[in-house]
C-alpha cells in the first residue's frame, strides 16, 4: 500500500484485507493467510496498553474462556490449546485475567514494563478456600 | 453448513474472521459479540454495517478489521442494504449467474442501538415487513457511545448521559427503554431473540438459528459499554453476568410467535446490584432517589412474570 492522501482517495474506498483473492477463508489459519497492509492484522494497538496480561502455562487448563471473551482477538489458540498472547493486538483490558477460572490464575495483569520471567518466578501460590464460619 | 459447536474447546479451533487492532475501547463488548457472530458459522458472510462504534472503529482508513465482505453506506440504511444484497443474490442464483464461490452466502446487518431503535427504525421496519432473507444484529449499549454518550430510545430510566445529565434537579433519563424485541415480533418476523456476551453458548445457538432461518430475523445483543456505563474495562463480563442474572436483560427467543426462555437464573440478583456496579446510575443511590430503583425492580419482576406467562401460553 502506497501512502495515499485524501485527494487521491475515491468517494468510496475499497479495502482488500488480502493480497490475493481469498478462497476458503474459514479453513485457513491466520498464520497461513496472505494479509495485505490494509488489514488491521498488520497494524498494532500495543501502545494503548498500561497493564499487560502475563500467561503461565503451568497452571493453565486450556478452558478457552480467555479466547472466547477476548474483544481483540489477541489470545493465540491452536488445536484446542492456549498458546499465549498476541501482544501486537492486546489492549490490556484485563477481561482474560478476570474470566480465568484456575487457582492461582494463569493470566495475571502486570505493569507494562514488567519482565515476563521475573513475573513467572514470583507467581502467586494457590489460595486456600476460606472456610465458612 | 452451520457448524456444530459442542464446547468451547471445539469453538476455539475456529479461524478468526474479525481481526484485532480495531480501535474499539479496551474491554468493549461489541467485538466479543461480533467475533462470536462471524466465527460461529462456515457460511460466507456479507455484512452491512450501520454507522456506530462498530463501523467507525473497525474501518478507519487505511485499515479494515473485517475478513468478510463488508459495506457501510449511511447511518439509517443497514437493513435496506442488507435486504438489497439478499435480493441480488436470490436473482443471480435464479438466473444461474451466481459465482460458485458465492454460494452459501448469508447476509447480515449490524447496527448499534441508535441505528436500530431510532435512526434506522423505519428502514428496519420496512425491510422486515418486505421479508428479505437477512439477519439483523443490534449491538445494544443503551447510548450513542460513538458521538459522546447522548441518550437514545434504548436508554433506561435514571441513566445519566450527556443529554440527560443527573444533577440536583434531574434524575437522568426520564423515559423507559423501548421494547424493540416486542416490536420486531409484532412485525411477524420468524425469529427474534435477545442475547448477552457472557452466555456464549446461548449466543452462538441463537446466531446460528437466526442465520439458518429463511426470512428476516432480529437479534438484540446486550453490549456493556465501559466508557458510557462507567465501569473498569476488565468488568465487562461481570456486568453482563449481573445484567442477565438480575433479569435486566432476560435471555429469550420468539420463534414464529412461540416464546422460549433460554436462561433462568438459579439465584435472581436484585436489580440494585446491577445498577451499583455502573457509574451512570451512581446518583440513584443518593437519598431521595430510592423510588426509582424500587420502581425498576417492580418493572423487572412484572416483565419476568409476563414472559413466563407468554411462554406458557404460546407453548400450550
Amino acid at each position: 500500500m502506497a501512502n495515499v492522501g485524501w485527494d487521491e482517495v475515491n468517494d468510496a474506498a475499497l479495502l482488500n484485507p488480502f493480497e490475493n483473492s481469498m478462497q476458503d477463508l474459514v479453513n485457513t489459519a491466520q498464520s497461513d493467510r496472505d494479509y495485505s497492509l490494509f488489514s488491521s492484522f498488520s497494524a498494532s494497538t500495543a501502545s494503548w496498553r498500561v497493564v499487560k496480561p502475563i500467561y503461565n502455562s503451568d497452571v493453565c487448563i486450556h478452558c478457552q474462556n480467555c479466547w472466547v471473551y477476548c474483544p481483540d482477538s489477541a489470545i493465540l489458540s491452536e488445536e484446542k490449546k492456549m498458546q499465549g498472547i498476541d501482544y501486537d493486538h492486546c489492549k490490556g483490558c484485563g477481561i482474560c485475567a478476570d474470566v480465568c477460572p484456575t487457582n492461582p490464575k494463569s493470566l495475571i495483569m502486570y505493569e507494562e514494563a514488567t519482565v515476563e520471567d521475573s513475573a513467572l518466578a514470583s507467581w502467586p501460590e494457590k489460595k486456600k478456600k476460606e472456610k465458612k464460619a | 453448513m452451520s457448524k456444530i459447536i459442542k464446547n468451547l474447546k471445539q469453538f476455539s479451533t475456529a479461524n478468526e474472521r474479525l481481526e484485532g487492532a480495531h480501535l474499539l475501547c479496551p474491554g468493549c463488548a461489541h467485538s466479543i459479540i461480533v467475533r462470536e457472530l462471524v466465527n460461529c458459522t462456515d457460511h460466507n458472510l456479507v455484512i452491512a454495517n450501520a454507522t456506530g462504534c462498530m463501523e467507525v472503529c473497525t474501518a478507519v482508513y487505511p485499515y479494515t478489521a473485517w475478513d468478510t465482505s463488508w459495506i457501510h453506506i449511511g447511518f439509517e440504511n443497514a437493513a435496506t442494504s442488507a435486504g438489497a444484497i439478499a435480493e441480488t443474490y436470490k436473482v443471480l442464483e435464479r438466473k444461474g449467474r451466481l459465482n460458485k464461490n458465492a454460494e452459501n452466502t448469508k447476509v447480515l446487518a449490524i447496527g448499534g442501538d441508535g441505528a436500530t431503535y431510532d435512526i434506522g427504525f423505519q428502514f428496519l421496519s420496512g425491510a422486515v415487513e418486505r421479508g428479505h432473507d437477512f439477519t439483523y444484529v443490534c449491538l445494544d449499549n443503551e447510548v450513542y457511545a460513538n458521538t459522546g454518550g447522548q441518550r437514545s430510545s434504548s436508554t433506561p430510566v435514571g441513566a445519566s448521559t450527556t443529554t440527560t445529565p443527573a444533577g440536583s434537579q434531574s434524575i437522568g433519563n426520564k423515559t423507559t427503554k423501548k421494547d424493540m424485541i416486542g416490536i420486531m415480533a409484532a412485525h411477524g418476523a420468524p425469529y427474534v431473540a435477545q442475547v448477552a456476551p457472557n452466555k456464549w453458548k446461548d449466543m452462538i445457538m441463537k446466531f446460528q438459528k437466526a442465520l439458518e432461518i429463511n426470512g428476516p430475523t432480529f437479534v438484540n445483543a446486550m453490549s456493556a459499554c465501559t466508557t458510557e456505563w462507567r465501569f473498569p474495562s476488565h468488568q465487562t463480563i461481570t456486568v453482563s453476568d449481573l445484567a442477565t442474572d438480575s433479569l435486566a436483560f432476560p435471555l429469550y427467543e420468539i420463534e414464529n410467535g412461540v416464546y422460549t426462555i433460554n436462561y433462568r437464573p438459579k439465584n435472581i440478583v436484585p436489580i440494585k446490584d446491577y445498577l451499583a456496579i455502573q457509574g451512570r446510575f451512581k446518583h440513584l443511590f443518593k437519598p431521595g432517589n430510592e423510588h426509582i430503583i424500587e420502581e425498576w425492580q417492580k418493572r423487572v419482576d412484572k416483565k419476568w412474570v409476563q414472559l413466563q406467562k407468554m411462554e406458557e401460553m404460546t407453548n400450550s
